[in-house]
């Protein structure tokens, strides 16, 4: 019983100093806001949508970040230019169901949707967290500075006909008799 | 039956099949391309590849091409095999050396049948480094989107358009390497079955144009099991819906209607549904010069009833475009003596006659796929292509069925493609056609004529007579057409299944009675036969059965004020019926209440339009010709993404607006209240029951899912609205969910199938997972319920033959034609079948025009008592002088059986062929039916 009273006590008075001395200790706690966060790079934070190299949008509107979405946030539609690329008629991110799992990312074959290093989402309206297409465009590539899907792809657009995608030969002329 | 040992394991199979298409029955996956359940094996995609042994101590086994090998008893095969894996892989490596990296913007994937044979072979990283083969796209028209590099050279789609559809403008040109598919310049596709290359190519390069604008994904579309409302034969459908707008149609597989194929007008002519313009609230005006106000639920129907309650008498007009349900909620709020079917009363009368026939001719119905296992076909005044298009499909292989049984005879089994067609070539089962024009299935006919209804009716009482010489003879038959009857009645009596298809198509009761004697001179002769009657609008057959007076008897009785309020359901009595004798009697009454889904020239002069729903929208029932009622499913809800929208089913609109008229509450209703109501109350109708299961079926204690499990973006596409999600919508009408879940998966049979989809298997060819064997019936059973069987009995020969036509100086009869693109009334207001249909263009003889002196395409002023139009001719050498033919659709004051004159239009003569020809199916104005005078 003394034994045990002794024992506590001694540990009690253990942890106060241990306590104590962290006061001088270096200081882990970052004085937020004022002072700002450091975030990697690959943090997956607030989601954008790149462009191309060219400066024009990446996103194609093939539905696959949608579909890999775990919360189904995503939402979009594809529409398409007079120049024959698919673009989104709208694209919507409802953040407030988001949950920052880069899914989207992976599945995109363009490139086009990127998770960045920022989480200050705080809004004091739910309805403020919904993103449409103007709130997640930005100007630049973002992380991958030179995929360009057209480039790669066979589909034909105005400016890249038939063939003169990567690895493509020039079309045939099914009219020739020669082989 | 044979027994064959599949990796060690026993299975029984049917013999005379492939050992693909017996290891698919058996639901074992083996990859393959060429092969088409329709279509049999050419052996050419090399994708189906197994190990064969000779016997079970065989180790060393062969490969051989699954799709060419019989399943014949005692065969051990292996398909999980090293080797025959290998190959597979390979072959998959091959065909993806020329595909472009383009899956992302392309139109099929996600149901890609390439992309599913891919994964499931595990071929996944490209080692090809050299340059990929490209081609150049064609312009197909308005349905049919073309992109030549992604093609893999399985020649399906060839296969299908020539060789079983009939078509002639798509061909593979090429060789080797180079081999293309497409026309021999860019132009639109002629086949009426074109659609049908979307779900027959494994891959993208023919996709659904129509679609393509605003594109979704398979996964991302809400299904619900519909059926086709653009003509009368009940094809099962599945409309896929996203953000409130249907985007596609695909086929559902039926084993008794349409199978793997569908017609363009059913496919693409979906587009009335998502019109900007479709009403949407309730819209109210007390008098008729008022301007319109829109109005909610309650207080629309509050204002309804006062004004049906104070109305001396109140006329109901249905329609046999909208469902047993809805109709039969109309007859319950008018009463049954002041219910007329919206159908006039000639077109009723023919309705009325082969819904006798029907019973009483003694021979059965055919179902769709009966059709093709005739062995002779007698089609009076019909032109199956443009008035039901997916029975022309039907009775083209009941024709081609001739080489399966010249290959039965020399032991070649049906399904070995190339070798039955080159020794079948041009030997067909004998159709024989009688139109007044030239029809599409005039290539594989043993005899065509094209002649005058009346001179049809005299060819097929002929007929009849050569069968039975009880029958009635014809006096004063000409030697040409009683040798021509003699020829028929010969080939129908010498075939063992002899199939008489008639209709209502050309207005003509003797061409009816014609095709009845016809059958019952087979039913005497106690032949296996068969008799088909096309009607034309998707619940004809349906709506006579219930009953109910015709449309000029409605009018009648608003004219002479016996009645002086009217609710029209569903229907524009402005295409039925001369414009000015519509006008004139909805001028007469007081109050004329329209439910439509269409701003129709009938909604124009609504005092309260509801907002119905359209087939998208709504549950109910049709009964189509071959008398099978089926249950159609409402796809998705309008009100969820669109909240402000006030649609309802009609019967829902009806049912409440009868309970306010009777102050009584009106409380809610579910579908199957309706239907077992409609039932009880018309006892041929008792059937309809069981169409579907109600809406307490479960699976599993699961209700059914509209949605394929991945379906994404749920709690974003409504989030720009509201981000708190509403409740899913909840269906008390249908065993249906608004959402993914509930059963979607194929291992517990069910009838009612809303999108197919398997493990695996994301394209069309998941149906033959639902199948009790490839190309047979669901598992559980093919939806609908058939509600017309022949009653035994002694029936008489019908006596009234008519007398030859004669034509007659200075006056022409006015026959319509039927047309496949702009000739009903909903899918003319679609924009792809406004685009693909022909010009309007009257058809008249060459004979005929040389004595008018114009020329063809010169423009015609055609007038008759009810008014004059002027419209270009089309000459057709083939046509019966002293007629006119009249695309349908074009304006109903020109009824069939009526005369009208002839004279070339002035305008015409001095600006010859300058004006552009009006376009056909007036979808938004009225100056689209020709210029009335």
């Amino acid at each position: 019983m003394l034994m045990n009273v002794l024992k506590g006590t001694v540990s009690q008075l253990r942890t106060i100093g241990m306590v104590f001395m962290h006061s001088f200790r270096k200081r882990e706690t970052l004085n937020y806001p004022e002072e700002s966060v450091y975030l990697p790079p690959r943090y997956r934070g607030r989601i954008v949508l790149t462009r191309d190299p060219d400066g024009e949008e990446r996103c194609v509107a093939c539905n696959l970040c949608a579909v890999a979405c775990p919360v189904a946030c995503i939402s979009l539609q594809k529409s398409e230019r007079e120049d024959g690329r698919w673009y989104p008629e709208f694209f919507r991110i409802n953040f407030s169901r988001c949950i920052f799992c880069g899914m989207c990312e992976e599945a995109c074959p363009t490139s086009a949707i990127q998770l960045t290093p920022d989480f200050e989402l705080g809004e004091y309206r739910r309805q403020e967290l919904v993103y449409e297409k103007q709130d997640l465009l930005i100007d630049g590539p973002g992380k991958d500075h030179d995929y360009h899907f057209y480039k790669v792809a066979g589909l034909a657009i105005a400016g890249k006909d038939k063939g003169k995608a990567r690895n493509e030969a020039e079309p045939i002329d099914v009219k020739t008799l020669l082989p | 039956m044979a027994t064959i040992h599949v990796d060690g394991q026993r299975y029984d199979v049917d013999g005379a099949d492939n050992l693909l298409d017996a290891c698919l029955s058996l639901g074992l996956d083996v990859p393959y391309f060429c092969w088409h359940p329709a279509m049999g094996s050419v052996g050419a995609c090399r994708q189906c590849a197994v190990k064969q042994y000779k016997d079970a101590d065989d180790t060393q086994g062969k490969l051989v091409m699954s799709c060419m090998t019989p399943a014949s008893d005692g065969t051990w095969i292996s398909i999980d095999d090293d080797e025959a894996r290998e190959f597979r892989a390979s072959v998959i490596e091959w065909l993806m050396t020329n595909h472009p990296h383009d899956c992302p913007v392309c139109e099929e994937g996600g149901h890609c049948h390439l992309q599913d044979m891919t994964v499931m072979t595990g071929h996944d990283r490209r080692r090809y480094r050299f340059r990929k083969r490209t081609h150049r796209n064609q312009y197909l028209g308005p349905f049919i989107a073309h992109e030549m590099n992604r093609c893999i050279t399985c020649y399906r789609c060839v296969r299908f358009y020539r060789d079983y559809a009939g078509g002639t403008d798509l061909g593979a040109f090429g060789a080797n390497s180079n081999v293309y598919f497409g026309r021999h310049q860019d132009g639109v596709l002629e086949s009426p079955f074109s659609g049908n290359l979307t779900e027959v190519c494994p891959t993208g390069v023919f996709t659904d144009q129509t679609h393509s604008e605003r594109y979704t994904r398979k996964w991302d579309l809400q299904f619900s099991p519909s059926v086709c409302h653009q003509c009368a034969v009940g094809c099962n459908i599945s409309p896929g819906e996203r953000y409130g707008d249907i985007r596609r149609i695909e086929n559902r597989y039926h084993g008794e209607v349409n199978r793997y194929f569908l017609c363009d007008r059913g496919r693409f002519g979906y587009g009335y549904v998502n019109r900007d313009d479709r009403p949407r609230l309730p819209e109210w005006r007390s008098e008729r010069d008022e301007g319109r106000v829109t109005l909610e639920v309650d207080a629309a129907l509050d204002r309804g009833a006062d004004r049906l309650r104070s109305a001396r008498r109140v006329i109901g007009i249905g329609s046999p475009r909208a469902s047993l349900e809805s109709n039969h909620q109309l007859r319950e709020l008018v009463g049954e003596g002041n219910f007329s079917t919206g159908i006039v009363a000639a077109e009723q009368r023919c309705l009325s006659l082969m819904h006798e026939l029907g019973r009483s001719c003694g021979l059965p119905t055919p179902t769709i796929r009966d059709v093709e296992d005739h062995d002779a076909v007698l089609v009076l005044g019909e032109d199956l292509i443009q008035s039901a298009a997916r029975i022309g499909l039907a009775v083209r292989q009941a024709a081609y069925a001739r080489r399966e049984s010249l290959a039965a005879e020399r032991s070649i089994p049906a399904w070995n493609d190339a070798a039955v067609r080159t020794l079948g070539q041009d030997d067909y089962h004998p159709v024989f056609i009688a139109y007044p024009t030239t029809t599409e299935l005039d290539d594989v006919c043993a005899a065509n004529w094209a002649l005058a209804p009346d001179d049809i009716a005299r060819l097929g009482f002929a007929v009849a007579h050569e069968i039975d010489a009880d029958a009635p003879a014809v006096a004063d038959l000409d030697e040409a057409t009683r040798a021509a009857a003699r020829d028929i009645a010969a080939r129908l009596t010498a075939a063992k299944r002899p199939l008489v298809i008639s209709g209502g198509s050309l207005g003509s009761e003797a061409i009816l009675q014609a095709a009845g004697n016809v059958a019952r001179a087979l039913a005497r002769r106690a032949c296996h036969g068969s008799l088909l009657l096309v009607r034309r609008e998707a619940n004809s057959t349906g709506l006579a059965m219930m009953g109910g007076e015709p449309l000029e008897w409605a009018l009648d009785e608003l004219d002479s004020e016996r009645a002086d309020a009217v609710v029209i359901l569903e229907n524009d009595l402005h295409r039925r019926l001369p414009g000015p004798r519509v006008d004139r009697a909805l001028d007469a009454a007081a109050t004329v209440v329209v439910l439509d889904h269409q701003r129709t020239a009938t909604w124009e002069h609504a005092h309260l339009g509801l907002p119905a729903a359209a087939f998208t929208e709504a549950d109910g029932t049709l009964v189509s010709l071959e008398g099978r009622a089926q249950r159609f499913f409402q796809v998705f809800d309008p009100a969820y993404i669109r909240p402000e929208t006030r649609i309802r089913e009609s019967w829902r609109w009806l049912h409440a607006l009868r309970a306010d008229v009777l102050r009584h509450d009106v409380g809610d209703i579910a579908l199957d209240a309706v239907t077992h109501d409609c039932a009880r109350r018309y006892p041929e109708l008792a059937g309809i029951i069981g169409a579907a299961p109600g809406a307490d079926y479960r699976v599993r204690g699961l209700k059914l899912a509209r949605e394929p499990h991945r379906y994404s973006g749920r709690t974003a596409m409504r989030a720009h609205i509201d981000v708190s999600e509403p409740r899913a919508p909840q269906d008390p009408d249908s065993p249906f969910t608004f959402s993914m879940e509930g059963y979607n998966g194929y291992d517990r049979p069910r009838e009612e199938v809303a999108f197919a989809w398997a493990p695996g298997w994301n394209s069309p060819q998941a149906w033959n997972k639902f199948t009790d064997e490839v190309g047979g019936h669901l598992r559980a059973g093919d939806p609908g319920v058939r509600l017309l069987a022949p009653r035994p009995g002694d029936y008489r020969y019908a006596t009234a033959i008519p007398e030859g036509f004669r034509p007659r100086d200075g006056e022409w009869q006015v026959v319509v034609l039927p047309r496949l693109f702009g000739g009903d009334e909903t899918s003319s207001r679609a924009a792809p079948i406004i685009e693909r249909a022909a010009p309007t263009a009257l058809t008249l003889s060459a004979d005929d025009a040389g004595r008018l002196g114009c020329a063809d395409g010169a423009l015609v002023e055609m007038s008759s008592d009810a008014g004059s139009l002027t419209v270009p001719v089309r000459l057709d050498p083939a046509f019966p002088a002293g007629m006119i033919g009249v695309p349908a659709g074009l304006d109903p004051s020109l009824v069939a059986g009526g005369r009208a004159r002839l004279a070339v239009a002035a305008a015409a003569r001095s600006a010859a062929g300058e004006a552009p020809p009006p376009r056909a199916g007036g979808a938004d104005s009225h100056a689209d039916r020709g210029d009335r005078s």
